[in-house]
């Protein structure tokens, strides 16, 4: 009973110990990870009966191909994988242990056969004088070796790079750190949003909606909401455009005020450079107008040159001093990308005429002299606009992102270890007028070959 | 002199150095495959000079910025790294005949952006204006010219252990026999993807450092986030079968031309056919 039992745990170990596991683990999850590209993730209903038949869409829910990152098999691949290459870590790091606390000393001949390099090296003088000079010839071509004695032979041994075997443990650990810090945010982080509209502050946030839901009722949103403990609230937002119109940079003034007095005053902050307050990060994502816009404008009379002002709301028309009706249509701070041609902010009117014709047509900041050209009684310039914005935030607490930086630094330690050094060993048997050199590296052998090659170069030389 | 004519010339010079490299495997001639070799270089040299020559162009428009901003830019980046790839290669281990394998992918990447992609310098949106961006392409690139070494080379690896299998030995006439041997092959195969594999761990740390930075989230699962993952897996797969199941040979040569596949469509694909946050693809 106890050998089966023996048996079943034994081949279950094996199971877990094996690289065909680990290289059917990375497979599937990459088949897994190509899924979840091809199909679109966490997408409306509505959308997925556009693209996809209802069996098609029961099959793929059931297989949770709509949320594949966060489906139980997708995680499940993820667990196994981490058990497995701690399986095996746990099954190779006693042998590189061992390594490091009992080192082979002794070159005998079941050493000798099993090494690659080996060479036997006639020569003049006592075992001692050898020794002498072979442990001096070792310490400045190699490493200070320790010398063992055995029966009136001495034995050399020494090392290089004996911790690169540690590199693929530091590897692999790392992963592991890096799914701790993943969890640790997951369970202990949220990522919100939040709009702040120029000159008022909030101190309340929304966490973004769990995946799938696309509506929600007042309760839900209620649970979705944070008290930050702190107002944050947004002075100014600019946004700025290049010559051809493209986005130059979105821009948001925030000052953090906490107890009724600003903590942080005035701090710009752009795409590229959020704010941190208390392990909360505040990310420029977005704007959009806050309210309706005022446009000012200005009518010249073409015949008498009196010139009156006026201010347009988006929504309302206002009556001209003729008896007929201006409206702002749509505006926007530059034309560039509408018409390359032109540059600056424009706004499109209509123009409602007794007669009852409307016309519409652009007024140009940079170029008041465009609406002379339409040949109207009244010549019209746009001035200015009064517009209100609000800066969209993308707001983040993320505790365990620095242990995923942790986990990254390890890992990249760990594979310039492992893939950049070798742990090279090399052995000397000194006898009287008789020396025998053999060597290996745990990698790349045909350079220690090389390396090995030259060292018997030298050798031959002193 | 401006670079978009210095392009050319680099453009012109890996040509060169194709057709020198192909009469090479013709011809079995040591010197013609040095020449190859120089033209490649030369090409390099002008490349160089000639991105530099951009990078300070951008400066003259007012948008300063690293040539490193969208697709035109990445792709003669691309060409450049492999090249460089190479000369570590062709220096180190001196096999002319992989020229004739890894220079064309180069000539490709130079062809296609002089001739097919709008070469105009944009001035940079908010979201790439970081020194993330340097740092994130190039790590990423390096190791996406890594892979295309291998790939080359794992062709190579297929066409003469197939030459090797059906012939029982390589005739001495051959063009093949040029070739290193299927055992070199295979061995470089593996060392290119070492230097790709921990220059792809970069990039996509560095990637996910910048995401971090810019948007509060390290990883969103974004298709290029996620294929770039993907072509993780594969050669991670690649590295645990050869370390340590002897899948070496035909099997190796195989997977490192998949990675490769999901290289060019982690780079391309993704943007060309799904939509995510790199949008230089539009360009």
């Amino acid at each position: 009973m106890t050998t089966t039992k023996g048996n079943f745990a034994s081949s279950v170990w094996n199971f877990f110990c094996s690289l065909k596991l680990t290289i059917f683990l990375l497979i599937g999850l990459a088949v897994a990870s190509i899924i979840g590209t091809v199909v679109q993730q966490n997408a409306s209903p509505e959308q997925y009966l556009k693209e996809y038949s209802e069996a098609t869409i029961r099959l793929f829910s059931a297989l949770n191909f709509f949320d594949m990152y966060h489906s139980w098999w997708f995680i499940l691949l993820l667990y196994l994988l981490t058990v497995n290459l701690v399986a095996c870590s746990i099954k190779r790091l006693p042998r590189d242990l061992k390594m490091v606390s009992t080192p082979t000393l002794i070159l005998n001949e079941g050493l000798e056969k099993s090494l690659s390099c080996v060479e036997h090296h006639k020569t003049s003088g006592n075992a001692t004088t050898l020794r002498d000079r072979m442990v001096e010839f070792l310490r400045q071509e190699f490493a200070a070796p320790q010398v063992t004695e055995d029966k009136g032979v001495y034995h050399l041994f020494a090392q290089k790079n004996l911790y690169s075997r540690f590199g693929v443990y530091f590897l692999h650990f790392s992963i592991i750190v890096i799914f701790i810090g993943a969890m640790t945010g997951s369970y202990f982080g949220y990522k919100g949003f939040v709009n702040i509209e120029e000159g008022s502050g909030v101190s309340e946030v929304y966490k973004r909606p769990a995946v799938g839901e696309h509506m929600e009722t007042q309760e839900q949103l209620a649970k979705r909401t944070i008290n930050l403990g702190f107002t944050v609230r947004c002075d100014k937002f600019t946004v700025s455009f290049y010559d051809n119109g493209a986005p130059k940079e979105f821009k948001s003034i925030l000052s953090v005020i906490e107890n009724g007095k600003p903590v942080i005053d005035r701090r710009p902050i752009i795409v590229n450079d959020p704010l941190t307050y208390k392990g909360i990060t505040f990310y420029q994502a977005s704007y959009s107008p806050a309210g309706e816009p005022v446009f000012h404008l200005t009518a010249r009379n073409r015949k008498n040159n009196t010139q009156t002002k006026l201010a347009v709301r988006q929504s309302d028309r206002i009556a001209l001093p003729d008896g007929a009706y201006l409206q702002a249509l749509e505006y926007t701070q530059e034309i560039k990308p509408f018409i390359p041609q032109l540059s600056g902010p424009a706004l499109k009117v209509a123009l409602i005429t007794k007669t009852g014709e409307p016309q519409s047509f652009l007024l140009l900041r940079n170029y008041p002299d465009f609406d002379v050209e339409r040949g109207g009684d009244l010549i019209f310039t746009y001035d200015s606009v009064d517009e209100k914005w609000q800066t969209g935030l993308q707001v983040a607490k993320d505790p365990g992102v620095w242990i995923v930086w942790a986990g990254c630094a390890l890992m990249v330690i760990g594979i310039c270890m492992a893939f950049f050094l070798s742990h090279r060993r090399i052995w000397v048997r000194v006898e009287s007028g008789r020396i025998t050199i053999g060597g290996t590296a745990n990698k790349n052998q045909a350079a220690f070959q090389l390396f090995f090659d030259r060292l018997l170069e030298k050798l031959g030389k002193t | 002199m401006s670079s978009s004519f210095l392009f050319n010339i680099t453009t012109l010079s890996y040509l060169v150095s194709m057709v020198i490299f192909f009469v090479f495997l013709g011809s079995r001639n040591k010197t013609i495959g040095y020449a190859g070799s120089i033209a490649a270089y030369f090409g390099f040299i002008v490349q160089t000079v000639a991105i530099g020559l951009r990078w300070k162009e951008s400066y003259v428009l007012g948008v300063g910025h690293a040539p490193l901003s969208n697709l035109y830019e990445s792709v003669v980046f691309f060409s450049w790294t492999i090249i460089l790839i190479f000369a570590l290669i062709d220096f180190k281990y001196k096999y002319q005949a992989v020229g004739a394998f890894v220079v064309p992918f180069a000539l490709l990447g130079m062809a296609w952006a002089q001739l097919g992609l709008h070469s105009g310098i944009d001035p940079l949106v908010p979201a790439l204006q970081s020194n993330w961006l340097l740092y994130h392409v190039i790590t990423c690139f390096l190791g996406y010219a890594s892979f295309a070494v291998a790939c080359g080379v794992s062709i190579m690896y297929l066409i003469k252990a197939r030459h090797e299998s059906a012939t029982g030995n390589v005739s001495a006439g051959s063009i093949i026999a040029l070739f290193p041997s299927a055992k070199m092959l295979d061995d470089l195969n593996y060392k290119a993807i070492m230097i790709g594999f921990p220059l792809l761990t970069l990039g996509i740390i560095t990637g996910a450092a910048w995401a971090n930075y810019a948007w509060g989230t390290y990883w969103s699962w974004d298709p290029k986030e996620t294929w770039s993952l993907i072509v993780w897996f594969i050669y991670a797969a690649f590295l645990h079968a050869r370390i340590t199941r002897g899948w070496v040979g035909k099997r190796a040569a195989v997977l490192s031309i998949i990675g490769f596949i999901a290289t060019i469509f982690c780079y391309l694909g993704v943007n060309l056919l799904l939509s995510g946050l790199h949008s230089y693809g539009g360009g």
